[in-house]
């Protein structure tokens, strides 16, 4: 006993302040740890700067170095009190300074992600100005998107339905939108050649989403007469109830062709095996990367990725969405310079990977 | 006016939630949490229109007696009778639509999930048929890591596992690593361009 406090005469670097990048009602506390194994860890007192008071508020283990008081109120001033802990009675009562909460109003440990998404929109704006002034864009080809023109000539052909499953998202998975927006140029060729097409949801969100752009891209083609109800379905939540019903879909109405584009999980193979079985053309594409195997197993053409992300500008070859690829492609050939820099730096012994981190 | 509309509400909220990301203040988070309430009400109007669908469409096909227009009656009557066991009855522990839900449902999404086993053998079988260098390639990378990760890939060489396992973790993970970073490119692009109203497809076109 007598040895612990010649060595110790009170907590080190007990500091108290204000958590940094929260909304506030916080005060993180750090202190350096006592090394004595027989210590059962660190009592936590609070005072308030009006009262006599010290209150016990909580208690950290014997390996701790910091705790969170979350119990406390904005612009009161505060003083901490911490005392070592050891069987029941407690020693070293060091006090901290005068600390007080308050919210913040800017994430400083999101800074990078901000430099990030303005640096990408300056991109895209620059290549934006340079196709309105005339400048031609390379895409280089995709086979997968190159095929719907046939996938859907085909089905007109065969006299048979498209099926157009956009996957078991919800619509706030960005997979989900850029399927939406490959549908409205589906569902436009399916206008044009009249041929019957099958839209099967999960998620009733989806449901109504997809059901606009189907509408809306029929109307755009005028022939908002062959348009009907039937053509987008909602099916169910359930993962396994949803595979089972394209299954039944796919054996029943037997589509010549079928599309499946978006996010995938556990259910993508069945569905796309039953599709291969009936001898439909098949046209996946997810960001799914554990699903992608089976996709290009069972499918005619799959597009990997960040494929997905780009049918669209690529289906319309408008010149504003051609330039985000360009964009996209810009920010990706940075992002690969940046990582090949920090790793040759590594190598040198200085470590710069914190300015990637994000709180 | 009908397409402007969209566009200015998807512009305000979109730059919104971008700020709110960047603000860790209460009025900010309060603000995420409404949208987020705001969006649950939206669902629920949708899961009307969603139930309306699927009701209209099977009661065509029981009308017109279509092939197959028993399965139709099927699923109308299990909606239904798993709406009112629900409202009536309560879906506490011991009710009788948890009893449905674990003794039916539940079986019969493992019974679909089961049948991937199946459906997995045939695609291999059509996948390792090495007919080109790529599927060759796709053969030999399977036969090495399923020995691999067996035991008896121990007794054909000690290193067989070591070989199935660097495998996986360097060319497999840096494959998939240069994927997730093009998909979480392509998502950002997807979503600046919907913001700025660049993309127009969700609405049916520039026209």
């Amino acid at each position: 006993m007598w040895l612990f406090f010649i060595f110790y005469a009170s907590i080190d670097n007990f500091v108290a302040r204000d958590r940094p990048n929260d909304g506030g009602k916080c005060i993180y506390l750090s202190w350096k740890s006592i090394e004595d194994s027989l210590i059962d860890g660190y009592a936590i007192f609070r005072c308030s700067i009006n009262d006599s008071e010290f209150q016990k508020i909580g208690f950290a283990g014997r390996f701790s170095t910091d705790f969170e008081d979350n119990t406390v109120q904005d612009s009161i001033k505060y003083i901490y009190q911490i005392a070592v802990q050891k069987k029941d009675s407690l020693h070293l009562h060091t006090i901290s300074n005068i600390v007080q909460s308050s919210p913040q109003f800017f994430h400083k440990g999101r800074i990078n992600i901000l430099f990030a998404i303005i640096l990408f929109t300056l991109f895209l704006i620059y290549f934006m100005s340079q196709t309105r002034k005339g400048a031609r864009l390379f895409i280089r080809k995709i086979a997968g998107l190159d095929a719907v023109e046939e996938a859907v000539g085909r089905a007109t052909e065969m006299g048979k339905p498209i099926l157009y499953v956009p996957g078991l998202g919800d619509i706030d998975f960005p997979s989900v939108i850029a399927s939406m927006n490959i549908l409205g140029e589906i569902a436009k060729k399916s206008a044009v050649y009249e041929s019957p097409l099958i839209v099967v949801n999960c998620y009733p969100v989806v449901y109504t989403v997809a059901r606009e752009v189907v509408k809306q891209a029929f109307t755009g083609q005028g022939k908002i007469d062959k348009f009907k109800d039937d053509y987008v379905r909602y099916l169910t939540e359930s993962q396994f109830g949803y595979a089972a019903a394209i299954n039944g879909i796919i054996l029943r109405e037997k589509p010549a062709t079928n599309f499946f584009i978006g996010p995938f999980f556990a259910e993508s193979l069945l569905m796309a095996e039953t599709g291969n079985q009936v001898g439909a053309i098949q046209i996946a594409g997810t960001d799914q990367v554990l699903q992608l195997p089976f996709f290009v197993t069972a499918c005619d053409y799959t597009l990997l990725g960040e494929e997905v992300y780009a049918a669209s500008a690529y289906l319309t070859k408008e010149p504003v969405l051609v330039a985000s690829l360009k964009a996209q492609d810009t920010g990706k050939f940075l992002t690969l310079l940046i990582l090949v820099v920090l790793t040759v730096l590594a190598f040198l012994k200085i470590n710069l990977s914190s300015i990637l981190k994000v709180q | 006016m009908k397409k402007k509309i969209p566009l200015i509400l998807c512009l305000i909220i979109g730059v919104s939630m971008v700020c709110q990301y960047f603000i860790p203040h209460p009025v900010s988070t309060q603000f995420n949490s409404t949208i987020n309430k705001w969006v649950v009400v939206l669902s629920a109007f949708a899961l009307v229109l969603g139930i309306g669908n699927l009701t209209s469409h099977h009661i065509t096909i029981i009308k017109r007696k279509k092939s197959d227009w028993i399965y139709s009656l099927v699923t109308l009557i299990s909606m239904l009778g798993m709406a009112v066991t629900g409202l009536f009855f309560g879906i506490d522990e011991k009710s009788l639509y948890q009893k449905i839900f674990l003794n039916i449902l539940t079986p019969l999404g493992a019974t679909m999930f089961a049948l991937l086993a199946y459906y997995m053998t045939s695609a291999a079988y059509r996948a390792f048929r090495a007919r080109s260098l790529e599927a060759g390639l796709l053969l030999g990378a399977a036969f090495v890591v399923m020995i691999g990760f067996m035991p008896i890939g121990h007794f054909i060489h000690p290193y067989f596992p070591n070989f199935a396992e660097w495998l996986m973790r360097i060319p497999n993970m840096a494959s998939q690593r240069g994927i997730l970073l093009g998909v979480a490119f392509g998502a950002v692009a997807t979503a600046l361009k919907i913001i700025l109203g660049i993309e127009r497809s969700w609405l049916g076109g520039k026209d």
